[in-house]
């Protein structure tokens, strides 16, 4: 599929695909259209070439949105909304549709399992606001598991997260594709902590410059280590 | 009405203030549950614009010889279904669609006021504009809290849904929530609470029980559910309070009711030791 903005290209012929179960990094340097490919993938802007399939039809007619679960930016976050940390979770169950229903028994339990799985049931009924920055983040995966998804897609999750939050997110990570056999489809600068567990990296730079294993990335000479600001360098080599 | 002379203490101890309680109570309890979703959005003066509309649908009835406050409904809804359809098809920015709805509403209303009273029609606008509790009728009362079980119900089924909204738009269209039409529905309750304000507090403070009692629960509650309820609370004894010292000191009743929701605001404020947060790179 390809996308442009005013005629200002943004993504030219990309073609890719996530199997069940399947750990994904998707990284490139700002710009190269990665927010754009995930903004078409959630259904939110549409491809002007080419189409976008979710779960075997395009992700607008997607009807059950408790398939998908997607992290945001932290940033996205109004900073002074007051709430506790399980009223942000809970919201996740909408994705299970009929927003005017109560919640019911079920809802509980899913917002109690995935606070555990975010290691945040100590901190439940807390206000987020009050939380820091990496713990924010644990909330908001938590909200997005607790619809229990078949896709999860996260946006710079780890960005400016500490290094003991970043080891949680990884292990919750990797619980999830090994014991729900959820595809992850992660957007992040910043893949050391995941590096070991990819099961492919996709390069992004307008086009797909690369679509493999770790090793084969690492075979030319790219470590997945590499701070936000290397990226543009390093880029440069795979072409 | 007979039906509501209550053996209240003064200064509710007469029938017209019992009636501007009653009418007093429900909107105390009912504006700021809606203006909380206003100030998640960041959208706080949407009421302000929308209290403008009302102004002229206010004029417009009185010209016609309708009953003001079915005509301020019918303008408010469809000016607030308007601008907030303004609003997110980015015909205008939120502060350019909203002065719009200031200056035409307050426009709109002069001009048909003063085309009513050219007429020869009785026009006295004043009640309209910053309440009074000498015109609250029972018909009212029946009126306004048909109007506050509405709010009550749709606060009630759509606060989640509103409150994933505020937290995060995108995030909310992703999880398939009808955010377009959710907006929408707030936009017209923020209207059909205006009107239901309007005799008590007068069009142009509305907005102000609303938005204050809200930052006031917003200094001291630590979850969404408090949040809601501390506000509703505040809003509550601002118009006790209000109403009783407009009675006692002859004071308008609108502006006394916002002044005594901006000191709980205040006195909150240097007793919690904070203010009410900036926000920043929010978008």
């Amino acid at each position: 599929m390809s996308f442009d903005y005013d005629a200002v290209p943004a993504l030219r012929d990309v073609s890719l695909s996530l199997a069940p179960s399947e750990f994904v990094a998707l990284v490139g340097p700002n710009g190269s259209g990665k927010s754009t490919l995930l903004r078409l993938l959630l259904g939110l802007l549409r491809p002007r070439q080419g189409r976008v399939e979710m779960f075997g039809g395009p992700p607008t007619a997607l009807r059950d949105r408790s398939r998908l679960g997607y992290v945001p930016q932290r940033s996205h976050l109004a900073p002074e909304l007051p709430a506790t940390v399980r009223e942000v979770v809970a919201g996740g169950r909408l994705s299970t549709g009929r927003w005017w229903r109560r919640t019911g028994p079920a809802d509980r339990a899913a917002v109690d399992h995935a606070l555990t799985a975010a290691a945040l049931t100590d901190l439940a009924v807390r206000p987020i606001t009050e939380l820091s920055g990496g713990q924010q983040q644990r909330a908001l995966i938590a909200r997005a598991l607790v619809s229990d998804p078949e896709l999860l897609i996260l946006d710079e999750p780890i960005a400016g997260v500490d290094a003991e939050s970043q080891r949680l997110f990884r292990n919750s990570l990797v619980h999830l594709v090994a014991e729900h056999r959820t595809a992850i489809l992660l957007v992040s600068h910043e893949l050391g902590a995941v590096a070991d567990d990819l099961d492919r990296v996709i390069v992004l730079k307008q086009r797909v410059l690369f679509d493999g294993p770790p090793p084969d990335l690492a075979a030319r000479g790219v470590s997945l280590g590499v701070h936000a600001e290397d990226l543009p360098l390093w880029l440069e080599d795979l072409r | 009405m007979s039906l509501l002379a209550l053996a209240l203490p003064w200064p509710f101890d007469r029938e017209y203030m019992q009636l501007a309680l009653g009418v007093g109570l429900v909107v105390g309890a009912c504006a700021p549950l809606v203006g909380a979703f206003l100030v998640d959005r960041h959208l706080s003066l949407l009421g302000d614009g929308i209290g403008h509309l009302a102004f002229a649908g206010v004029a417009a009835g009185l010209l016609l010889s309708i009953s003001p406050l079915w005509t301020a409904l019918a303008v408010a809804v469809v000016g607030a279904v308007l601008v907030e359809w303004l609003r997110t098809r980015g015909k205008a920015s939120g502060d350019l669609a909203l002065a719009l709805f200031f200056y035409g509403g307050i426009a709109a209303g002069a001009v048909l006021a003063s085309r009513a009273a050219t007429n020869g029609i009785t026009v006295n606008i004043l009640p309209y504009l910053f309440g009074s509790i000498l015109t609250v009728t029972g018909t009212d009362l029946v009126f306004v809290s048909a109007i506050g079980a509405v709010i009550l119900l749709t606060v009630f089924v759509a606060h989640r849904a509103w409150f994933a909204i505020g937290l995060d738009e995108e995030s909310a269209r992703v999880m398939g929530l009808p955010v377009a039409l959710l907006n929408a529905l707030l936009a017209t309750l923020t209207a059909v609470t205006i009107v239901a304000a309007t005799r008590i507090v007068g069009v142009l403070l509305v907005a102000a029980l609303m938005v204050l009692p809200v930052a006031a629960a917003r200094l001291v509650a630590r979850s969404q559910t408090r949040t809601l309820a501390f506000a509703s609370a505040v809003g509550i004894v601002s118009v006790v309070l209000g109403l009783g010292a407009a009675r006692i000191w002859g004071l308008a009743p609108g502006g006394t009711i916002v002044l005594v929701s901006a000191l709980v605001f205040a006195v909150t404020s240097v007793v919690t030791g904070r203010t009410p947060a900036v926000p920043h790179g929010h978008h």
